[in-house]
């Protein structure tokens, strides 16, 4: 029989394959999502380079190249003053560097989306496990709470919130400061998307039949939670991870836009973007921080939907 | 085979001995509607007041069709659930509200086999893993180590033992469910509850898993409560057989007397569901049909819960709980023990005659 002689073939590799494995292999597949994986990467590396990148090329981002610049017309030469040294030309006005603007916005970015990112993973999944596994009236608070943080207007509590507060707080100022406050601002406001997805996990997962056998063999809690349960939920938790990061990268650009996000002349995209309103008529000047934020947001948001289609053939599409 | 008019002698087990299992007026509601502020005001009638013994060695098997309660009875049977009330006695210990660390010694000699083999295996763990969980779970270390006493159950239910770094996703339904069975003989138990253990299997696969079954019964000296939705499956493998209804056992006999002469309306409705194999008995069997769906364990039907589709009910199946009781009396021959719920049991023959 056909089946047999598959049993006796297979026999022969005795190591099993586990479900991330074969997740990996499918995300290797995924042109879409590599692309995007690839493009995360990248930036990455030319953010954690851009000294030495900026370096070689047109300088540090703050330099200023009034001789590049007339004062009434913009950039000299095209396109905003494309050239090898200043391959994303320079600012009207000040003539700084784009390109050197773009990369050092480029770590701003991505340090405030990532460690938000992790902040709201934390709260996300400590919140939707406990509410999921205990359910009764701890879930029906902690989902009221989430309920609350969704519906609550954020940028508006940003905004009012860098008007009260003060120079100095946690023992920092200035802005390394401004920096820890974005990061738990945007983190505190974007976790209950996890803990959402966490809570729902956690619920059809404590249903399952593993559960109670490993109970009826009996289990004491914290092994079901750390042995039976969060091992099926690292899937779900590093695929939406990954999908709230591109929110948060958008998040972080607004209240830079709004004039609320790391202070002048520190490099933002969503400063960047702010700055060039005033001279739409150069439009390369909004061009290259805008083409970055698409750009970074599309990479993550391809990516997470293919780490998601890995895990998860039957979702989507 | 002992006389079947005396009431007293069991066939194969003495009457005197301490049953393994004793289950007295055990009651599941399921409160339904309870939100964070208002009370519940209703409830699932999951389990409502059953009462059965299991004897060392037999296999007691409870048939019904799906919601009636068999899976509710299964796992306060195990304590997975704790009773609204009523008593479970296992081995001599009343368990029915024991905390669970009084519990977990207990469970080396109460196990379950799940009827789903999708999700009774966590995808995460091998199966060197999975079969591993009971020793490390009840902190028991066998001899020549864990490692090998999992590849010796993994053969005792005729697994390849190499295949222990594998994942559950690489086996069939069959091959996973035969890895639940191993998990749930590792701590060598003497009580085994299987809740439906081949019907989320094909049909060609259920009877390589029911065999399994039974010899593993005469290997190990174990007792099964054995739980089916229909008839048929259970059939050889049963010493024992409970019918169960919307929460309650409607007729318990030995296998042959309720196969053969079953006399509660529901169980013979069921058994003419069930294809007969003999071409003599099938012109002989009326095939009833059971009209309308299963009322609601929310709110099922007062006095006997089968009277809204049983073809023989009257006034007084409307207002009066029929009890459970021996049958003793009437034409027909019946071993010990045949106990049956009804106001107007059938008669043998009765049918035969309506023809
Ligand atoms: N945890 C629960 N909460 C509420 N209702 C339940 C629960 N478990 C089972 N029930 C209900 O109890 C009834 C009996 O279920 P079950 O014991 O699973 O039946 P069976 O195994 O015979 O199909 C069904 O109506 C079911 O919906
Ligand atoms: S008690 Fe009445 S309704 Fe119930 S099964 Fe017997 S005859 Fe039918
Ligand atoms: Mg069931």
């Amino acid at each position: 029989m056909a089946s047999a002689s598959l049993v006796a073939e297979s026999d022969k590799e005795i190591q099993g394959r586990s479900l991330s494995q074969i997740a990996w292999r499918r995300l290797r597949k995924d042109k879409v999502a590599l692309a995007g994986g690839f493009f995360i990467v990248f930036l990455i590396v030319v953010a954690i380079f851009a000294p030495l990148i900026t370096h070689i090329t047109g300088g540090p981002p703050n330099e200023y190249h009034s001789d590049l610049v007339d004062p009434a017309l913009g950039p000299y030469g095209t396109f905003g003053g494309i050239s090898w040294q200043h391959p994303m030309g320079v600012e009207p006005i000040t003539g700084r560097d784009i390109f050197s603007r773009v990369l050092y916005g480029a770590r701003i970015s991505l340090l405030i989306a990532l460690l938000a990112t992790a902040v709201s993973v934390i709260i996300g999944t400590v919140v939707g496990i406990t509410s999921g596994f205990f359910g009764g009236w701890v879930d029906a608070i902690l989902s009221r709470i989430m309920d609350m943080f969704l519906a609550f207007p954020v940028l508006v509590f940003a905004i009012a919130l860098a008007g009260v507060f003060p120079e100095k707080a946690f023992g920092l100022s200035g802005t390394p400061l401004k920096l820890t406050l974005l990061i738990f601002v945007i983190g505190f406001f974007s976790w209950p998307y996890i803990g959402r997805i966490v809570r729902g996990q956690t619920i059809s997962l404590r249903e399952r039949e593993y559960v109670e056998a490993a109970r009826s063999l009996g289990a004491k809690r914290p092994y079901i939670l750390r042995t039976e349960i969060l091992p099926n939920l690292m899937a779900p938790i590093l695929v939406y991870a990954t999908l709230i990061i591109p929110t948060n990268i958008l998040f972080e650009a607004a209240l830079s836009f709004l004039g609320v996000g790391l202070p002048p002349p520190t490099a933002t995209w969503g400063g960047m973007l702010s700055d060039a309103v005033i001279y739409y008529t150069l439009p390369h000047f909004m061009f290259w921080p805008g083409l970055a934020i698409f750009a970074t947001v599309m990479a993550f948001n391809l990516f997470g939907d293919g780490l998601r289609d890995a895990f998860d053939p039957r979702s989507g599409r | 085979m002992t006389t079947p008019s005396t009431e007293t002698t069991a066939p194969r087990h003495a009457a005197d001995e301490e049953p393994l299992l004793k289950v007295e007026g055990l009651v599941k509601h399921f409160p339904i509607g309870g939100g964070f502020l208002s009370k519940s005001t209703s409830a699932v009638q999951a389990v409502d007041g059953v009462d059965f013994e299991v004897r060392k060695g037999e296999t007691f098997s409870i048939v019904g069709e799906s919601g009636c309660g068999k899976s509710t009875t299964a796992r306060l049977v195990t304590r997975l659930l704790e009773p609204t009330s009523g008593r479970v006695t296992f081995d001599g210990t009343d368990i029915s509200h024991l905390s669970d660390a009084k519990m977990r010694p207990m469970r080396r000699d109460i196990q379950m086999i799940f009827q789903d083999p999708y999700s009774s295996l966590n995808p995460r763990h091998t199966v060197g893993k999975i079969v591993g969980a009971p020793f490390k779970l009840q902190g028991v270390d066998p001899e020549g180590g864990r490692r090998k006493a999992v590849q010796e159950l993994l053969k005792t239910v005729g697994l390849n033992p190499e295949h222990y770094n594998r994942y559950p996703h690489e086996f069939s339904g069959g091959q996973r469910q035969r890895i639940g069975i191993a998990r749930t003989l590792a701590l060598k138990p003497k009580l085994i509850v299987a809740d439906e253990p081949v019907s989320a299997l094909d049909v060609s696969i259920q009877a390589q898993v029911v065999n399994l079954l039974e010899d593993l019964q005469e290997e190990l000296d174990l007792t099964y409560v054995m739980i089916a939705h229909d008839l048929s499956v259970v059939r050889h493998v049963s010493d024992r057989v409970a019918v169960m209804y919307l929460g309650k056992i409607v007729e318990i006999g030995e296998r042959d007397d309720l196969y053969d002469r079953p006399r509660h309306p529901y169980t013979v409705a069921m058994l003419s569901a069930v294809p007969v194999p003999d071409t003599k008995r099938r012109e002989n069997r009326e095939r009833i049909r059971l009209v309308g769906d299963v009322p609601s364990p929310i709110n099922p039907p007062p006095a006997c819960r089968f009277h809204t589709r049983c073809w023989k009910a009257q006034e007084i199946c409307r207002t009066e709980e029929p009890p459970l009781l021996q049958i003793t009396s009437g034409p027909a021959v019946t071993g010990p023990g045949h106990t049956v719920a009804c106001h107007f049991p059938v008669e043998p023959g009765e049918l035969a005659e309506k023809t």
